[in-house]
């Protein structure tokens, strides 16, 4: 009986701290979604969280944007380079995995090797190059540098994770699905990739967060406001307003988050089965 | 063999080729070819406008020595000790936090999936632009922490941001704060270890302390060796956090001058292409003998198995 009062006195002890100090994390966060609801003038070294002034119309004035170009064109450019990199990585990313994981061919190890090597290669000795390339092919200010490498299965991540999924399903489906007289891409369409849509769901969801935070390489391709993102448009606002509209600005801020929150709430055990599998990033 | 298993080999080689094509085009287009010319690049000056100038062994001389006719760039060494030291500090930092919260989360508790959530937001947000921003206004002279501080302990602490001498500290901060992915890991790896461990060590009288550097450390060290090397390599390539809350700068005084910070000022603010080939070339020696190096130390540490 004494020992159960112990343990319980002990569990609560450890709640407790896991909560204070997560909630302390978490202040900053809750902070910024405060002071966009805050009037610019009050938002300033005030640490509390409920508005003394509530007020909507930092989000009405940051909607608008900078000059003619509104916070909806930045929105509108990120979902779609998001979209379409998240597309090009399901399907060549897993064609690339489906190749290392049940494939026999010529120099297969040897491919993985170089592929896995690439997993750990720092961008920035293929950065000024590849703007070398892209600016002669005049794709220079357009969304192609960012989305066309990823039909190529540049994330090596992705190939990693899918190639250690695709691993684990069991042989045998494929092995009766030669019998009945599939071929390679058979497999691949209706054996691999119905099973593979765990491993497929942490890929799109991975991609389509970092693609929407990837600032260097939209700055380094988009150069009109036309074209910005929503990284791009929070900077431009961040450059081009002085302290007048940090309201509008947190406003901003707090929606371009907006999207990553849903997709976390919504598909949170893809997320821990994705780091846990392969532990990298994040 | 006779030429029909031979065609068929072949073909069978072939059409697995054909699936491996796109990653292979992508390979030798965007990262092999880029690299050897990039590797080119660092011995020319090269500002994309004329063509590449063949110059020697000239960008590297300027970063590390310098002499009579070119000066060393002060600059370049700077950016790499600023880098070197948000590196060894925020990561060891970072996988301490994630090491303690997971031991303190792997207990039988009924909230974890939510705990687990809660402490992963950081991460989740951390590398935006919008969090970067937040940063900014946090820690600035008349930010909310000040404002903190002031009402609690009646300082008068300095404008975080601004001073050269604090600066990185708030984007160790910030770094540090994003642990969520490590904990995860580690607490997928706490859960590895056999409870039957904990319980022997208790019969033979081992506290709490003695567990840990005999159990947990020892089976987690895969973990943590792993977690280390690539969150090292990560973090060597930092830029946005630097770039938002400086400006795009690398201020005050080059206190936050990331060392991918400076090699983009280098090559697309001053368009010096040749001499940021020259930085990216040698960030990937660096982190390459680096990773070599922990590799070799933690042959001694890393004990893999559990010798069963």
């Amino acid at each position: 009986m004494k020992r159960q009062t112990g343990h319980w006195i002990y569990a609560g002890v450890v709640n407790f701290v896991i909560i204070v100090v997560g909630v302390g994390m978490l202040y900053p966060v809750a902070w910024l979604i405060a002071a966009s609801l805050k009037e610019t003038n009050t938002i300033f070294g005030d640490p509390g969280l409920i508005p003394k002034a509530f007020t909507t119309q930092n989000y009405v004035k940051g909607w608008g944007g900078i000059g003619i170009v509104g916070f909806g064109a930045f929105f509108k450019n990120s979902f779609l380079i998001s979209s379409l990199c998240v597309i090009a990585n399901v399907i060549f990313c897993s064609l690339t995995a489906y190749a290392f994981a049940r494939l026999r061919f010529k120099l297969r190890r040897f491919w993985f090797t170089i592929m896995m090597l690439t997993l750990m290669l720092p961008g920035h000795v293929t950065i000024i190059p590849r703007y070398v390339i892209f600016r002669s092919l005049g794709w220079i200010d357009t969304l192609l540098p960012l989305v066309v490498p990823k039909l190529f299965a540049t994330d090596a991540f992705f190939v990693f994770l899918l190639v250690q999924f695709i691993r684990g399903l069991p042989k045998d489906l494929d092995e009766s699905a030669v019998m009945d007289g599939c071929g390679k891409s058979g497999i691949y369409v209706r054996i691999i990739m119905p099973l593979a849509v765990p491993a497929l769901i942490t890929t799109m969801l991975f991609t389509f967060l970092w693609t929407w935070d990837d600032f260097f390489n939209q700055l380094l391709y988009l150069n009109s406001p036309a074209k910005y993102t929503v990284p791009m448009g929070l900077r431009l606002f961040l450059d081009s307003t002085g302290i007048s509209s940090w309201g509008p600005m947190f406003a901003m801020s707090v929606l371009s988050l907006v999207p990553c929150f849903i997709l976390f709430f919504a598909l949170q055990r893809y997320f821990v089965q994705g780091i846990a599998t392969t532990g990298i990033k994040g | 063999m006779n030429s029909r298993t031979l065609k068929r080999i072949l073909g069978d080689n072939l059409s697995s080729y054909a699936f491996l094509a796109p990653w292979l085009l992508g390979f030798f287009f965007l990262t092999l070819y880029p690299m050897i010319y990039s590797l080119y690049l660092s011995f020319t000056k090269f500002n994309i406008l004329q063509p590449p100038q063949w110059i020697g062994l000239k960008n590297f001389v300027v970063m590390f020595t310098g002499n009579a006719q070119s000066p060393r760039d002060e600059r370049f060494l700077n950016s790499l000790f600023v880098t070197l030291r948000f590196v060894f500090i925020s990561v060891p930092l970072k996988l301490v936090f994630a090491l303690a919260v997971a031991m303190l989360m792997n207990q039988r508790l009924r909230l974890i999936p939510f705990y687990r959530t809660l402490y992963y937001i950081p991460t989740l947000l951390g590398g935006s632009v919008a969090i970067a921003v937040l940063w900014r206004r946090l820690f600035a002279g008349d930010g909310v922490i000040n404002a903190i501080l002031r009402a609690a302990f009646h300082a008068n602490p300095p404008a975080w941001i601004s001073n050269p001498q604090y600066a990185l500290y708030t984007l160790i901060i910030l770094a540090v704060w994003q642990f969520g992915s490590p904990m995860i890991i580690f607490l997928a790896g706490l859960k590895q270890i056999p409870q039957e461990y904990y319980e022997a060590s208790r019969v033979d009288g081992a506290g709490a302390v003695r567990q840990f550097i005999s159990i947990t450390l020892p089976g987690l060290s895969p973990i943590i060796f792993f977690n280390f090397v690539m969150q090292m390599i990560s973090s060597f390539q930092s830029f946005t956090q630097a770039y938002i809350i400086s400006g795009g700068s690398g201020g005050p005084l080059d206190s936050t001058m990331f060392y991918s910070l400076y090699l983009y000022l280098k090559g697309f603010g001053f368009y010096e292409m040749g001499y940021a080939s020259a930085m990216a070339w040698i960030l990937l020696v660096i982190i390459g003998v680096l990773t070599a190096l922990i590799f070799r130390v933690s042959g001694s540490l890393v004990t893999y198995g559990t010798g069963e």
